[in-house]
């Protein structure tokens, strides 16, 4: 199992701030991408946004990294801190 | 020798004292000459609109990774002596402090450098997101193109 967590304006648009998923067949961050935006058409349009971020185990990364059970997986906005 | 151990990252909802944290960051230090701080506050406008608050959110965790790691570099590429950021997060007003970014070094040159180097990276690659109240709604801020060309500059 993988588990997902959203920010900032993703968690309200998804309406969702984690969930957990099993990682069967999924070997990416663009995989699991895929994943979610097959959901339905709000998930759909949050996770084709080409400035989606993400980052594995509080790493930021692109999609062809790879993904294992346990991981921590998260998406987010552009960051506006400072 | 007395050893210095400053917690050099803090993400916190009280604010902070910029004398205080001055006196950390020199306190036991006979080495350097120089101390560069930057302080950021909450405008009263922003994108032609009133700001009456904002809200900070993070991802707690990859937060102090990520500028523990901005901080890690800044080391690397400067002579610097003690490193101190702190940012807060929760609902700020006008005039709140936001984020503190403290150096010090032996001459003035490497502190200031690292100073704005950590500010730059911070801005991109730090979990942070702001959301403003306004005269015109409450929305979540964008990211600035500016920001990104900035600290690719380094």
């Amino acid at each position: 199992m993988i588990k997902v967590v959203f920010f900032a304006t993703l968690r309200e648009q998804l309406d969702c701030s984690e969930l957990s998923i099993s990682n069967e067949n999924l070997a990416t961050v663009g995989d699991l991408k895929t994943e979610l935006a097959n959901k339905n058409e709000q998930w759909q349009q949050v996770f084709t946004n080409s400035s989606l971020l993400a980052a594995v185990n509080h790493d930021m990364v692109n999609n062809e990294a790879l993904i294992k059970s346990g991981d921590e997986v998260a998406f987010f906005p552009p960051v506006t801190g400072g | 020798m007395i050893e210095y151990n400053i917690v050099e990252v803090s993400i916190q909802t009280a604010d902070f004292s910029l004398a205080d944290e001055v006196a950390l960051l020199e306190q036991n230090n006979a080495t350097d000459g120089a101390v560069v701080t930057f302080t950021g506050r909450v405008r009263n406008k922003n994108e032609g609109k009133e700001v009456t608050s904002l809200t900070l959110e993070h991802y707690s965790g990859m937060t102090e990774k990520s500028l523990a790691k901005i901080i890690s570099t800044a080391k690397d590429r400067w002579r610097i002596g003690r490193v101190k950021v702190i940012h807060r997060v929760g609902e700020l007003f006008i005039g709140d402090q936001i984020v503190f970014v403290g150096v010090t070094s032996k001459h003035r040159q490497d502190a200031f450098a690292a100073n704005e180097f950590i500010m730059d990276y911070l801005k991109v690659q730090a979990p942070f997101w702001k959301k403003e109240k306004t005269n015109q709604g409450e929305y979540w801020l964008n990211a600035k193109t500016s920001d990104e060309n900035k600290a690719a500059k380094w």
